[in-house]
């Protein structure tokens, strides 16, 4: 009763009709607005701001877009840009695929899941910090140095004295990051070095001088450094240590004719030399210790934070095709085990084929994503290599706002060929909801 | 018999390889976290492992510290500062718009709606320089309006896409009941539109949330020392990582378990916005 007016009017009386359109504009107006004004106005501004200098006054045409293929870092930018567009969006998509697979056949897939999808929460700052962690150089501190070194140490018995070298004076010459020293058999040779770590020598104990033996060679190689600084270089002060396990060699004639280890107390004996020799300790025993991979260097510095990348998103696309897989007919799947097919062909000839619409949706996503990546590269490249590891966003951010030389002109380029690339993303999307909406 | 035996290797060598990725993926942000617990001398000599050996290591010392630095503890106020507005606007005025391109007939309806559609995936970088200039003019550059404004509206395509699809989908019999009832436009928004449509405003709302609390670039740009979030503090930071590892640690441990809480809270929510919203 109270509201008259609706009740069985098919057509509403033109004054209510006036009031309803202001009503349907009052619920568009402010989305409008701001669309337009901050969404679709910038990118007619930032294309025409593409066309004029760094100072916007002068018109330059297209020299810009001319500028980001001859400017150095603009163009390592492009190129990076490219590997990251290639590589990333394939990595995680696979990598979603076979796990979203796997975590099927398991009773804690959900479980799985949570814990590979959670970064996709985080900030790429916090990824970065994360990764920056992980990625230390330091084996000590960067927990993926320090696997690398754990494994390669394990395979390959480090130098026993990292660093070591001769006493400057000494009979010792240094000589291809090994040492050597003429000596002549019946003589005991004395063999200083320095530059031990002490947590090297508290494993070490007192260096003895080796007894003379005709027809060998013997002598002592040790650390010719007393604690407190007391002893006399060149000879076997109390307290000095004796170096065991270096590798010995007698050289004749350029050739190696025997070889030896030193004992604990640092003495050696290497038979069956007759005349004069040089003795050689070989470069193995000081080889500097393996101290890991570079992984934020510039050589990796890309594939590396690609790796972060895939870390934060390897989830999402673990979800999106693992909700495609639910949505899979599953007496299709049964039926081709029947018929004998195996669990590979299954997933080659079936799976794959019917997911290949979430697989789009996910490389396309994942496609755009990529293409604007900025902060994972801004705070995971150490500031030397920054550039080397540059990318399209963080190039318009560093040349757009970068202080002094910056250049807004190159920016708004950049920004617009950014825009240029979803292009087809943007076809895509407007393609896709039409065919789903008619 | 050997078949069941392959299958059992196969079943344990899948559960290993499961356990193994689980590890890859959880290790780095426990190495955080750990690392957020020890002092700064501790965290220079050696890596976060080293506290299964030698436990004492161990100290709430940093986010004590925390607490008590300027630029990280104004930072998380503007994080939130900026975040809940922008979040709330870009919520309200979407599903403005999405229940008009839903449900209201105007001229131009479908063809403005395709153009929010081709809106998802501009870029943010073309907003950068024209923005900087506007808000420089309107005097917000440097402010919280400023960033907040810039979030509400490259968030807003996403936003009402998502809410008009969502919206769209509710049957056209409950709209009809309430007009019946005498409901006007206004009144079905809020009776009928709202309630139904509550579990992608949760979605969006917590996507959009996590959108703006993750932002670097533009806080970046569009904030000054006064109005920075947290990030670009904790950005500035790393700057000089080696010598303050022990507020980078807390403070980044900080700014992502906000996000992890939001996550684990509502993570059918988070889940269903991610499936909704590729191709953004």
């Amino acid at each position: 009763m109270a509201n008259p007016v609706t009740k069985g009017a098919p057509a509403r009386p033109a004054a209510h009709r006036g009031r309803a359109g202001l009503t349907r504009a009052g619920f568009l107006l402010p989305a409008l607005v701001l669309l337009g004004l901050l969404v679709v106005y910038p990118i007619g501004y930032t294309a025409w701001r593409s066309l004029f200098d760094a100072d916007g006054t002068a018109f330059v045409g297209l020299d810009n877009y001319a500028e980001m293929f001859t400017d150095g870092a603009t163009y390592t930018a492009l190129r990076n840009n490219v590997v990251w567009v290639v590589v990333a969006p394939s990595v995680i998509t696979v990598l979603g695929l076979v796990f979203a697979v796997l975590t099927e056949r398991v009773r804690w897939g959900t479980a799985f899941k949570t814990i590979m999808f959670m970064p996709m929460a985080i900030s790429f700052l916090a990824a970065g910090v994360i990764f920056t962690l992980v990625y230390d150089h330091a084996p000590e501190k960067g927990v993926l140095n320090a696997i690398a070194t754990g494994v390669h140490d394990t395979w390959e018995a480090p130098s026993p004295y990292p660093g070591a070298r001769p006493r400057e004076g000494g009979p010792l010459k240094a000589s291809g990051g090994g040492a050597e020293a003429s000596a002549r058999p019946g003589e005991a040779a004395l063999l200083p070095l320095v530059a031990v770590s002490p947590e090297t020598q508290d494993g070490l104990r007192a260096a003895a001088p080796a007894a003379p033996e005709p027809g060998a060679l013997t002598g002592t190689v040790w650390v010719d450094f007393a604690p407190g600084g007391a002893g006399e270089p060149g000879r076997i002060d109390p307290g000095e240590k004796g170096m065991k396990g270096v590798v010995v060699q007698a050289v004749a004639g350029g050739k190696v004719v025997a070889s030896a280890t030193t004992g604990p107390d640092g003495t050696f004996r290497l038979a069956g030399v007759s005349g004069d020799a040089q003795i050689r300790l070989p470069a193995e025993n000081f080889a500097p210790r393996y101290g890991g991979v570079e992984w934020l260097g510039p050589g990796l510095v890309t594939p590396s934070i690609i790796g972060a990348y895939v870390w934060m998103w390897a989830g999402f696309a673990m979800v999106l095709i693992g909700a495609g897989l639910a949505a899979i007919d599953r007496d299709v799947l049964e039926a081709a085990r029947t018929d004998g097919a195996s669990e590979f062909q299954v997933f080659r000839k079936i799976t794959v084929p019917m997911l290949a619409p979430v697989l789009v949706v996910v490389v396309v996503t994942l496609v755009i994503n990529v293409m604007k990546i900025f902060d994972l590269v801004y705070v995971l490249a150490p500031g030397p290599v920054q550039q080397d590891a540059s990318v399209l966003a963080l190039q318009m951010y560093v040349r757009s706002f970068g202080g002094s030389d910056s250049d807004q002109g190159l920016g708004s380029a950049i920004a617009i060929v950014l825009f240029l690339l979803v292009l087809p993303a943007m076809i895509f999307n407007i393609r896709r909801f039409r065919r789903e909406n008619t | 018999m050997s078949a069941r035996l392959v299958r059992l290797l196969g079943r344990g060598f899948l559960h290993a390889l499961l356990v193994v990725v689980a590890l890859v993926w959880l290790v780095p942000t426990f190495g955080l976290f750990l690392t957020s617990l020890r002092s700064a001398p501790d965290n220079n000599s050696g890596g976060w492992w080293t506290v299964f050996t030698r436990p004492a290591q161990l100290t709430l010392d940093n986010y004590e510290n925390l607490v008590k630095n300027e630029s990280i503890f104004d930072g998380f106020v503007n994080t939130v500062l900026i975040a809940v507005p922008s979040t709330l606007l870009v919520v309200g005025i979407a599903a403005l718009a999405a229940y008009a391109f839903a449900w209201l007939e105007f001229p131009g309806r479908d063809w403005l709606f395709l153009g929010v559609v081709a809106l998802l995936v501009v870029p943010v970088q073309i907003g950068l320089i024209p923005l900087s200039e506007l808000f420089g003019t309107l005097g917000i550059m440097g402010t919280v309006t400023g960033v907040v404004l810039f979030h509400v509206a490259f968030g807003l395509p996403f936003a009402i896409f998502l809410l008009r699809n969502f919206f769209a989908a509710i049957p056209a019999s409950l709209l009809e009941a309430a007009r019946i009832d005498g409901g006007r436009d206004w009144t079905i928004f809020f009776r009928v539109i709202l309630p139904l449509g509550l579990p992608a405003i949760a979605s969006l709302g917590i996507f959009q949330f996590l959108w703006v609390w993750n932002d670097l670039l533009i806080a970046l740009i569009f904030a000054d020392r006064d109005s920075q979030p947290l990030t670009v503090a904790l950005q500035q930071q790393t700057r000089s990582f080696a010598s303050s590892v022990d507020v980078i640690s807390a403070g980044s441990f900080l700014s992502l378990i906000v996000p992890l809480a939001v996550f684990f809270a509502f993570q059918r929510y988070f889940v269903q916005g991610v499936l909704a919203g590729s191709v953004k």
